[in-house]
């Protein structure tokens, strides 16, 4: 059940350099733990100490925000795409 | 016909149009509401009267005195109805703004009679705002508005188009507008949820934080103030990212149906597609979308001409949000 997780350019340095990861897992929390085992690296950019996500990095399955559909929760299956973002300002129509 | 004493008695009031001919569901109705027919433009000409009304009812500026001089971050639009506001009301404003933002933006803000400063485009709307806060600190004499942040900025939505979209559109089942400083969604958001529970609200994004390649880390990131005031992560219901491509292809299926509008407004009318496509067949629903402005500021992107990808191309190196 792999997906493939796109990794933003300023956290690319933490996974050793690599824009994509293709990682197997059920939830979204199942997946980041993967990820977070194999480059320890990348943990404090994405997690808090208590677990829950950084407030600045937004994560969303096939363009869909996890934190609205359940967070680490989320389910994935085989060929999803997980988009890691960093949240930032955004321009002058909304 | 009306007749208006103030071109900022235009502003608000405007119309909503039947889309639904882009729907992927005939039980599904589409309807923009077209902010473009705001006189400066677009959307922003709520946010800057109530910005400035505000300031003025709290003292911060005084109408009539001359020199006062307010300096505001602004990818585009706030920043043109801001300046067309300020020269109404006799103010000097200051724009900090994107390098790279439409070549339309820049030329409107000169039209009204802004100064433009420039941030590194690389840096995008963040280091527009981390520029202005800096230049606010150093010349404490300037008004610093700061529509991310300031209450008046949600409260014109809550006020104005909230109520609007209501009464043209009373069986309203879904909200969808675009996510920047999240004024319209918190502002109009909180007025449906308030007058009729159960509407759900869906916030579109651009995927900009993969363009800003100045952040250092992810403790450079930014939530607006407006958002996090406003509890919006308790109030938006979904929150989707639409790519470039997606937003070019329904920019150019709007035009098709007649509706000329910006790029944003594209990439909001492809989320309500994918809101609709989700709602079971027999479900009857009601999407009303905002189209920010019309598509006048993005002609240079060739946005309706051009081969796709080479539109792609460049709308990822312009911020059209």
């Amino acid at each position: 059940m792999a997906s493939i997780i796109r990794i933003p350019t300023v956290l690319r340095a933490a996974v050793g350099g690599n824009a994509t990861l293709s990682v197997e897992g059920a939830t979204i929390g199942e997946i980041l733990g993967k990820v977070v085992a194999e480059f320890p690296g990348v943990e404090a950019q994405v997690f808090n100490a208590d677990g829950s996500l950084h407030k600045f990095l937004n994560i969303y399955v096939n363009d869909d925000d996890v934190r609205y559909i359940g967070g680490l929760t989320a389910a994935t299956k085989d060929g999803d795409e997980i988009t890691l973002l960093p949240a930032v300002a955004g321009g002058a129509t909304a | 016909m009306t007749r208006y004493a103030s071109v900022l008695d235009l502003i608000g009031n405007t119309p909503v149009v039947d889309a639904s001919a882009l729907s992927p569901k005939a039980n599904v109705k589409i309807w923009v509401k077209l902010e473009g027919r705001n006189p400066a433009g677009s959307v922003k000409d709520r946010v800057a009267l109530s910005l400035v009304d505000a300031a003025e009812r709290d003292g911060v500026l005084t109408p009539g005195v001359p020199g006062q001089i307010l300096i505001e971050p602004s990818s585009g639009n706030t920043g043109i109805a801001l300046a067309m506001v300020c020269r109404m009301r006799g103010y000097h404003l200051k724009v900090v703004l994107p390098s790279n933002v439409s070549v339309e933006r820049t030329q409107l803000l000169r039209v009204w009679g802004a100064e433009i400063i420039m941030s590194p485009g690389t840096e995008g709307s963040n280091g527009a705002v981390r520029m202005a806060q800096t230049l606010a600190e150093e010349n404490p004499d300037w008004v610093f508005l700061y529509q991310y942040a300031n209450p008046a900025n949600p409260d014109a939505h809550y006020r104005t188009t909230g109520p609007e979209i209501l009464a043209d559109v009373p069986e309203i089942t879904h909200f969808i507008a675009g996510l920047g400083t999240s004024g319209t969604l918190m502002g109009v958001g909180r007025y449906l949820k308030d007058h009729k529970p159960g509407v759900q609200v869906w916030a579109i994004e651009p995927p900009s934080g993969e363009t800003v390649d100045g952040l250092r880390s992810l403790d450079d990131g930014y939530i607006p103030p407006v958002f996090t005031q406003n509890n919006g992560a308790e109030l938006l219901d979904r929150k989707v990212v639409v790519r470039p491509k997606q937003s070019i292809e329904f920019t150019r299926a709007m035009s098709e149906i007649g509706l000329f509008v910006g790029i944003s407004s594209g990439a909001i009318m492809a989320g309500a597609v994918k809101c609709a496509q989700e709602i079971p067949d027999d479900v009857e629903a009601t999407i009303v979308t905002v189209a920010c402005d019309d598509g006048w500021k993005y002609l240079s992107t060739g946005a309706w001409t051009d081969d796709v990808d080479d539109v792609v191309e460049r709308a990822k190196k312009i911020i059209y949000f």
